[in-house]
């Protein structure tokens, strides 16, 4: 919201993600933490592989879903209702995570409610990257009045806690799958377009575009097949981080009773439901909630891993 | 510096009024008040009468004069619901909202301060780690799930803390811790690279060659330099701790502007969603002017680079 925002911001964006090769500048030489750095790196790397095999399991038991679930999820046994997981006194094998407060099974219902969240979670930061990397892309490259407008629009944006906005946005419109997936993939660009904005900043002095302006090239292949392809690793690692906030912001709504609405699975409702027999049925709240945890837990180790791998500049 | 505050202000002016076209916009552009209003099944002449009657009829840059203009002067019409001003129904709940938000702060910084400082000075440690794991599972913790684990387990399970409401200290533990749980991963983070990089600066290896006890390098020379970049960011994330404040809020029944937003949605009252979205908009800007001008005041590069 200053005119020094954009100084300060960039660093500061950088220092979150950890991803600026120029901001932080590579430890002197005779560093003595020189291997155990790498060794870290390596070890993060590895969690992120870790975490990526976990997340195909997460991916597919949400696509097969109706192959896996020992129940349907909508089937109402009332004479069911709220029995325990199987480990405990009054459990059942029939239902390993117990039932809700009509019967439902609980294992079912969170793996069907895995296919909302990841849905949401896929389309909206796709949606939130497309804008904003094409916004970062051009107030970075041609700066002046066009700069100064979409800074301004990010620092307004970002000045806005994304949770008020979504829900601003979802009381006029109402909730819907896809409101859910518009406003959470409107509302989440800034932050791609401040990164991006900082980066085509300094890619625009570089000499190959120099180079490429000297050969004629048009701005458009100069922003699209210059600069974008050096932008790639960052925008892979936000995007991939963004998920995870967006899966949890999803929740979210949705636990309020302003996103999916019941009695369609997501996590979030079925926490929001949950929360009503927390006295007497602890499990209804927490395996959803675990769930959630699980999942943008998973896809932020493989950001990080991410973030180490296509990064080599890093210094942590 | 008298140039540097007149130019924060200017630019504080520009964001709330383009927070105010925001949130005009989304009731007026995205949505329609008048179907807001009426029942679904007024007639036709109904939804004409009223859109005279609020002035919808005329164009859009008229009614945000209007609606910025009564905005200015506190005015954001009657809350459709309790018929009272909105403004003041807002204003009620503001307090409870600030009190968690500096109770979350203080709970944050306290975890991540300590941890933040720790974990760069033993580097790549078994204590870092410890650390970077912390903070990683924090910050993919959905808070308002942490809420209610907490509930259950110390408000039904132990039966030591009260599950919801306001009023004693008992009440603000829960949700300061929670609140707290969502802001210190990425203070923790912030303050350990902060400490990171200016341990590596000249003015560290000169205190230390001056013969300078390591405690005192740390404390004077290192920790003051590392908090400019700490408050800094610390004022950016604001938004965001307000945005946890909401999350924890409805969770704890917390009688703060968060719950009332989300009862006025329920009860499709937008007058008030309107106004509490447009007040923590500006008081978040208004912190992040404050910061600003805090840095400003102890970093001279800042407002003189600028």
């Amino acid at each position: 919201m200053s005119a020094t925002r954009p100084e300060i911001a960039a660093p500061e964006a950088a220092l979150e993600l950890h991803i600026s090769p120029r901001a932080q500048t590579a430890p002197p030489l005779g560093q003595p933490a020189r291997r155990e750095v790498l060794l870290a790196r390596l070890s993060r790397v590895k969690w992120g592989v870790v975490a990526l095999g976990v997340m195909l399991l997460i991916a597919a038991s949400a696509v097969l879903a109706p192959w896996i679930a020992p129940h349907n999820p909508l089937a109402v046994d009332i004479r069911n209702r709220l029995a325990p997981p199987s480990w405990m006194e009054g459990g059942s094998a029939r239902h390993p995570l117990g039932t809700d407060q009509i019967g439902r099974d609980l294992l079912s219902r969170v793996i069907y409610g895995g296919r909302v969240s990841l849905l949401i979670g896929v389309t909206a930061v796709g949606i939130s990257a497309t804008i904003g990397v094409l916004l970062g892309l051009g107030a970075g490259y041609f700066g002046g009045s066009l700069d100064a407008v979409i800074t301004t629009l990010v620092n307004v944006m970002l000045s806005f806690p994304f949770v008020l906005l979504a829900l601003a946005v979802v009381a006029v419109l109402g909730a819907s799958l896809i409101n859910m997936i518009a406003v959470l993939g409107v509302a989440g660009w800034p932050i791609y377009t401040r990164v991006i904005r900082a980066e085509t900043l300094a890619i625009r002095e570089r000499e190959f575009v120099t180079a490429g302006r000297a050969l004629g090239m048009s701005h458009r292949r100069i922003v699209f097949r210059q600069i974008l392809p050096n932008l790639g690793s960052v925008i892979v690692v936000i995007a991939t981080l963004q998920v995870a906030q967006v899966i949890i912001l999803e929740s979210f709504l949705s636990f309020l009773g302003l996103g999916i609405q019941p009695p369609t699975p997501a996590w979030g409702n079925m926490l929001g439901e949950g929360r009503v027999y927390m006295l007497n049925s602890w499990w209804i709240a927490a395996f959803p909630g675990l769930a959630i945890f699980i999942t943008t837990l998973t896809i932020n180790l493989i950001g990080n891993g991410l973030r180490d791998w296509l990064d080599p500049h890093l210094t942590l | 510096m008298k140039r540097y505050v007149l130019r924060q202000l200017l630019q504080l002016v520009v964001v709330v009024i383009g927070i105010s076209m925001l949130s005009f916009a989304i009731l007026h552009v995205l949505g329609d008040p008048v179907l807001l209003l009426l029942p679904q099944n007024a007639g036709q002449e109904e939804f004409e009468r009223y859109r005279t009657l609020l002035g919808l009829d005329r164009p859009l840059p008229v009614q945000y004069w209007r609606f910025a203009s009564r905005a200015v002067q506190g005015d954001f019409g009657r809350s459709w619901y309790a018929d009272t001003p909105a403004f003041r129904l807002v204003l009620e709940r503001m307090s409870p909202t600030i009190y968690l938000t500096l109770a979350g702060l203080g709970v944050g910084l306290l975890i991540a301060l300590p941890l933040g400082i720790l974990a760069a000075l033993k580097r790549h440690s078994p204590a870092d780690t410890l650390c970077t794991i912390l903070a990683v599972a924090g910050q993919a913790m959905p808070i308002f799930w942490l809420g209610i684990m907490l509930i259950i387990v110390f408000a039904v399970w132990l039966r030591v803390l009260p599950a919801s409401g306001y009023g004693t200290w008992q009440h603000f533990i829960m949700p300061a811790v929670t609140l707290g749980a969502f802001l210190a991963p990425i203070t923790m983070r912030l303050v350990r690279s902060g400490v990171v990089e200016v341990m590596t600066r000249e003015y560290i290896t000169t205190a230390r060659a001056k013969g300078l006890a390591e405690r005192l390098v740390v404390a004077k020379h290192a920790f003051r330099n590392a908090c400019i970049p700490v408050i800094t960011v610390l004022g950016l994330q604001f938004g965001q701790l307000l945005g946890g404040a909401i999350v924890t809020e409805t969770v704890f029944a917390w009688p703060g502007v968060a719950t009332l937003t989300v009862e006025s949605i329920r009860n499709q009252d937008f007058p008030v969603v309107q106004c509490a979205v447009v007040l923590l908009a500006t008081l978040i800007v208004v912190v992040n002017l404050i910061i600003d001008l805090i840095v400003g005041l102890i970093d001279p590069r800042i407002r003189v680079g600028a």
